[in-house]
């Protein structure tokens, strides 16, 4: 046989055209069909854009903090006895070359803080009392919610800033003359409250009062037991390492050194779990979103065999059957997967707007659904293909 | 030459049931030819075997000179695509489309541009009458404008052969008319036309009419 007969090649437009227009005959079943992979889709992106939106307003938060903050804490001895540190370390500290700011904090032992002299001692446990340097709430990026910090002239008076968790605890929410409360056994004016301070957590806690307040009112012993250091960036790592013996000298494995930030980001990295969790569920929504469209597709195929019978008495090879019910299968999934990403992003960023947080969708995200949504529709569309371009086109004709 | 069509001692079974047996004719290149019968005598099975829809269970089909036997799928959808035109009895238009579209996309397969594809279809509607239809979709058409946009779509692209299975069987005589004066007219151009038919009128107006009782061609 010389003369060549070769089956025509499908312009992709016209694929396009053939799968859209079949697919626009029945929009109440695509809208089904396309919702749960767009469920699917959304859910991923959503847990993907909030935890990513989350952390960028954790690291914006943090690069405000600043990252730069080591503290040094007097530990325990060998002896299980809590230890302390030499008066003179913060001097010492402040002598390390990189070290720009040193503020020292002396907790005061066995001093209960009240609202008044009427609550049980027991209910006002947990309040840490510090005496504390005035450049404190600079070092460590603490900001006022109320009321002033201490100043050279009132921390030689019994006056008080209380930490953010401590004023709720004593349902204080306002400064003045008139507001006061028990430390041990003076009274003291709040002036100031802080807000959270998450570089110094144990402030949130406390009780903030001058040293020399501290040391003629409660019998302080003036060591200090944490030393906030700031130090310049590029040598942290180094300072860290000779922070210790400079503090204590003589017993430098009785001092803890450590980096807030550090803390603050392992406990970021911890949320992360459940982040995989919900991208599980996302993904597991994915796949029954998947089912419906392949689900939605066989119905297709068995009400459509007429149509598949004319193609085939018009020239349509079992191949080209089989890549329009694909292509029908994948366009499915497409208006689902787009679907899913614009409710994704919308549903991340009306989550980030309520919390003030940047909105961020990292565009792997958006290009792993979609990307997903391609697998799904071609995986989905498989079987239903399939089985339409190999029914034989007199049968499929039968059928009215 | 060859003759358009030979059928030599075909059979078709359907799991046991003899739909045709040794069937044997010629067509020649610009025939019009009715094949009449009883219901169930087999009429459609030979249609489709011509058609190249399906293959025969012994004997053997030559259209245009190719033996369909040693033809591959492809092979086959492409012979049907370039000469083969059909009308069916229940027009199998695509709901919700143009009838402009319907027989444009009768076209696809030929590898036509969607330009010419257009331009084609609106001439072969133009042909059957229904110039002033275009955007109109099957169910704004009467059953007869239906089978005449059928028409189109199977002529448009300029078929050797057309295959029409009782393509007046849902419409009424007048329409029935139409159709049948429009195959006619195709006839006239050249094209090789096999209608089945159940109106002894139409049959007889046939200048070949194929005689078919219980699988067997009578002549
Ligand atoms: N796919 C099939 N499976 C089983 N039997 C079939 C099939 N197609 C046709 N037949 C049988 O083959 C015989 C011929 O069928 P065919 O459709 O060719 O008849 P016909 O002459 O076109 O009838 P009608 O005038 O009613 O359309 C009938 O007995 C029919 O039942
Ligand atoms: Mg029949």
């Amino acid at each position: 046989m010389s003369r060549q007969l070769r089956p025509a090649h499908i312009r992709l437009r016209d694929l396009v055209k053939v799968s859209g227009s079949a697919l626009r005959s029945r929009p109440t079943r695509v809208v089904l069909a396309a919702l749960g992979i767009a469920i699917g889709i959304a859910a991923m992106i959503g847990v993907v854009g909030i935890s990513n939106s989350g952390r960028a307003d954790f690291d914006r938060k943090l690069a405000k903090l600043g990252t730069n903050l080591l503290t040094v804490k007097s530990g325990s001895n060998i002896f299980g006895k809590a230890a302390s540190m030499p008066d003179e370390a913060p001097q010492m500290i402040s002598r390390i070359a990189p070290v720009t700011d040193v503020s020292a904090i002396g907790m005061v032992p066995d001093v209960a803080v009240y609202r008044n002299d009427r609550i049980p001692l027991e209910r006002s446990g947990g309040i840490g009392t510090y005496a504390v340097d005035l450049d404190l709430m600079k070092t460590v990026s603490a900001t006022l919610a109320k009321g002033q910090w201490l100043t050279k002239a009132t921390e030689n008076f019994p006056t008080v800033v209380l930490g953010t968790t401590t004023a709720e605890s004593l349902g204080i929410d306002r400064v003045g003359a008139d507001v006061q409360v028990r430390v041990g056994n003076a009274w003291f004016t709040v002036i100031g409250i802080l807000n959270m301070a998450p570089l110094a957590p144990s402030l949130d806690s406390g009780v903030m009062i001058g040293w020399p307040v501290a040391k003629s009112l409660l019998k302080f012993d003036g060591h200090p037991t944490s030393i906030f250091t700031r130090i310049q960036e590029e040598s942290v790592t180094a300072v860290k390492d000779v922070l210790a013996a400079t503090a204590n000298p003589m017993a430098a494995n009785e001092v803890e050194v450590s980096r807030p930030s550090d803390a603050l980001r392992a406990k970021e990295a911890a949320d992360d779990s459940f982040t995989g969790l919900l991208l599980g569920v996302g993904a597991v929504a994915l796949v029954v979103g998947g089912v419906g469209v392949a689900n939605t597709m066989v119905i297709s195929v068995l009400e459509r065999r007429g149509e598949i019978g004319l193609r085939r008495s018009l020239g349509a090879t079992r191949g080209h059957i089989r890549l329009q019910f694909l292509m029908e299968s994948f366009l499915l999934a497409m208006i689902g997967g787009i679907g899913g990403v614009i409710i994704g992003i919308a549903a991340t960023t009306g989550y980030a707007a309520a919390r003030a947080w940047p909105v961020s969708v990292p565009m792997w995200a958006t290009a792993g659904g979609l990307l997903a949504t391609l697998f799904v529709g071609v995986i989905a569309g498989l079987y239903p293909a399939g089985r339409a371009s190999r029914l034989s086109p007199t049968e499929a004709l039968a059928t009215p | 030459m060859t003759a358009l069509i030979v059928l030599e001692n075909v059979r078709k079974e359907y799991d046991g049931v003899v739909a045709l047996r040794d069937a044997s004719l010629t067509i020649e290149e610009g025939e019009f030819v009715t094949i009449v019968g009883p219901s169930g005598s087999g009429k459609s099975t030979l249609l489709q075997l011509v058609g190249t829809l399906d293959r025969p269970s012994s004997g053997t089909v030559t259209i245009d000179g190719y033996n369909i036997a040693t033809l591959t799928d492809r092979e086959l959808s492409a012979l049907r695509a370039q000469r083969i035109g059909f009308v069916f009895q229940q027009f199998h238009l695509a709901p919700g489309v143009s009838a402009l579209e319907n027989v444009s996309e009768g076209m696809l397969y030929q590898g036509i541009d969607p330009a010419r594809r257009r331009k084609l279809a609106a001439t072969a509607l133009e042909r059957v009458g229904l110039g002033h239809r275009l955007d109109h979709r099957p169910h704004e058409l009467s059953g007869g404008e239906r089978q005449r946009v059928a028409v189109a779509r199977a002529t448009a692209g300029s078929p050797t052969i057309l295959l029409a299975d009782e393509p007046t069987g849902n419409l009424d005589s007048r329409s029935g008319d139409d159709v049948m004066s429009l195959l006619d007219d195709l006839h006239k151009e050249g094209t090789t036309v096999i209608v089945i038919t159940h109106d002894p009128d139409v049959a007889a107006s046939a200048p070949r009419q194929i005689n078919i009782k219980d699988g067997e061609v009578a002549a």
